[in-house]
């Protein structure tokens, strides 16, 4: 297998104070779907726009398709999709003349970019909508819109920066399966993401990058290992019964169980047969508890596996439209007494 | 027979549909060319979906022509003593043509601030298109601007002096000054960081050059230290040459100095704005 993108050591700093890659490193295999996991700041974006050749390295290497990002720019430029989280497309344009316009920009003939628009708008579902400048789309038919702009040449290698962030659960599902399409027809794919679910359905490697490293790399079922398969939280009326609680459950857990004010978060393998467990326990104990949920490991959990502490959720720095439930924070007090378990 | 000649239709059409199609021929010129002409269509496109915009980059100067001809008009006696309306178009034209590059500005700014020209920078395209492509569209909007000017000031009673030719050439003397203003504020918009701040850092530029000229009054008022400005700095210059073409009198020097402010302006404000964009965006 050969390797379509190479990140070698990759540095940025932005005025001289802001360092948004540390030395990141990372190979991407050809035809393959690669994750770059992290929370908002730390440096996913930023690869993506070295490797695209946006913006040149203060040091290390990148090469697409072996074509160095710095020297043979040009040449990457011609093999690359790029599509991001601010849909970069012009909103006075129809979704046509969008698509149209980024396949004349990348020289294809006029009469292959009309046939290109009128394939991809039917692929994505736009084709009604096709016509309407871009202004009347919701959030996710511009996502939809932008990513078929970018595979109007047909890419070897295509760029997902953030492709379904701030988008509902249903947009961001029907952005999945077109993406998982593209994979199908054999599209070397590196996805940034700020949601463990998404690379785990869709990526086949994961890096997971915080203050501009990779902190780990893997298979999602390796990373996933670390975590137990769900996570059950556990409220208690207070403090100390979920202290009392947490010494009863942690035999149900794959790993010592974590304590937070009154609730206790618990990495379980069989999900609804370690809720059953749990529940049985708590009441022999005649422990009662307030909330009980099963859930998804989230980026969350798997920084606090990797890293011993929570993702630095900043409310200020591009505060994104965010569901603010999914995937990381569970709006849970983040100051809680970190008198953790027995961990 | 029949199964060879299927075979070979599905293999010609089946490299087309999934090899890449970007040819790798093509002169480096040519697809800047080719590059420009798509981002000229892009933005004369984005001036039909706001219809509004391009109504209103003409309302203003429709405003001042009647401002000058109907308001001040009778209390200024131009210096050669025909009618001040022939006199005044001149100025009209510049004054138009020079607020009008604030939308290169503004137009640039706003590219920049929604991403758009980031992601013309991971396209195979001509780096300079962008900006050629802007200041041709901007160019394609003045001949609009200027064309419904020539209007208005007909029917407000200006009449050419100096014959068709000489005005033609005074119409292209002010596009080809548009042109270059249009590069100037390239600059400006992608130094700028919004595009409100583009508009109003473009203001205090354009105002004193526009007003302390011969574009609406005769310069012999003036304290002659301001004279001299006036009829050095380029918008003067512009103006006393398209006068000359429009209303007739000596043409060859004015002619000569203006085209020698537009060349100079586009030899330091078209490398200055191909910087910036390769700094900003």
């Amino acid at each position: 297998m050969n390797n379509a993108i190479e990140a070698e050591n990759l540095e940025k700093t932005f005025g001289g104070q802001v360092r948004a890659l540390a030395g990141v490193s990372f190979t991407v295999e050809e035809g393959t779907v690669f994750g770059l996991l992290g929370p908002n700041g730390a440096g996913k974006t930023t690869a993506v726009r070295v490797l695209t050749t946006i913006v040149r390295p203060d040091g290390g290497s990148g090469r697409v398709l072996g074509h160095d990002v710095v020297s043979e720019a040009g040449r990457v430029r011609s093999l690359i999709g790029l599509a991001g989280q601010y849909a970069a497309v012009d909103e006075n344009l129809t979704g046509r003349e969008n698509i149209f316009m980024v396949g004349r920009l990348n020289h294809l003939a006029r009469d292959v970019c009309a046939r290109r628009a009128t394939e991809l708008l039917e692929r994505f579902g736009l084709t009604d909508a096709g016509d309407r400048p871009l202004k009347t789309y919701s959030g996710g038919m511009r996502r939809r819109l932008d990513l078929a702009a970018a595979l109007v040449a047909r890419p070897s290698v295509l760029f997902l920066d953030e492709p379904t962030t701030g988008l509902d659960l249903r947009s961001r599902n029907d952005l999945w399966e077109m993406i998982e399409g593209l994979v199908d027809g054999g599209t070397t794919v590196l996805l940034t993401t700020q949601y463990l679910e998404e690379a785990d359905r869709l990526a086949s490697r994961i890096a997971v990058v915080d203050h501009g490293r990779v902190i780990a790399e893997g298979t999602p079922a390796q990373l996933k290992a670390d975590l137990g398969a769900t996570v059950l939280d556990v409220g208690l009326p207070d403090h100390a019964a979920a202290v009392a609680a947490a010494a009863v459950l942690a035999q149900v857990g794959t790993k010592p169980p974590m304590v937070e004010g009154s609730s206790i978060e618990l990495a379980v393998d069989d999900g609804p047969r370690a809720a059953m467990e749990a529940l049985r326990i708590l009441d022999a104990q005649a422990m009662s508890p307030t909330t009980f949920v099963l859930r998804e490991p989230s980026l969350d959990d798997v920084f606090l596996a990797l890293t011993g502490k929570r993702t630095e959720t900043e409310t200020d720095a591009e505060a994104l439209p965010e569901d603010g439930t999914h995937g990381r924070g569970r709006g849970r007090a983040k100051a809680g007494s970190p008198t953790g378990g027995s961990r | 027979m029949t199964t060879t000649t299927q075979t070979a239709a599905v293999e010609t059409r089946a490299p087309a549909d999934n090899a890449p199609w970007r040819p790798d021929g093509g002169s480096r010129l040519g697809w800047a060319i080719a590059d420009t002409f798509t981002v000229v269509r892009r933005n004369l496109i984005v001036y039909t979906r706001i219809p509004e915009f391009l109504f209103f980059s003409t309302v203003q100067p429709i405003m001042f022509v009647l401002l000058f001809r109907y308001v001040f008009g009778g209390a200024i006696h131009p210096p050669g003593g025909g009618p001040y309306v022939d006199y005044l178009m001149a100025g009209i034209f510049v004054q138009s043509v020079a607020f009008g590059s604030i939308s290169t500005a503004v137009g640039l700014s706003e590219d920049l601030q929604k991403g758009l020209l980031e992601r013309f920078r991971a396209l195979p395209m001509a780096r300079a298109a962008v900006l050629t492509g802007r200041t041709t569209a901007d160019l394609c909007r003045n001949i609009f601007v200027v064309g419904v000017i020539t209007g208005v000031g007909y029917a407000v009673g200006f009449r050419i002096g100096a014959g068709v030719p000489a005005f033609l050439a005074g119409i292209a003397l002010i596009l080809f000054f548009a042109y270059a203003m249009s590069w100037g504020f390239a600059v400006i918009g992608l130094s700028a960081p919004n595009s409100e701040t583009a508009q109003v850092m473009a203001f205090p530029i354009l105002f004193p050059l526009v007003f302390a000229s011969p574009a609406f009054v005769g310069v012999n008022s003036m304290p002659s230290w301001l004279r001299d400005f006036a009829t050095h700095q380029p918008i003067g210059v512009v103006v006393i040459a398209t006068r000359a073409l429009t209303e007739g009198g000596p043409t060859a020097t004015p002619v000569f100095q203006a085209l020698l402010w537009c060349v100079g302006l586009l030899i330091v404000f078209v490398p200055l704005a191909v910087r910036q964009y390769r700094r900003r965006a």
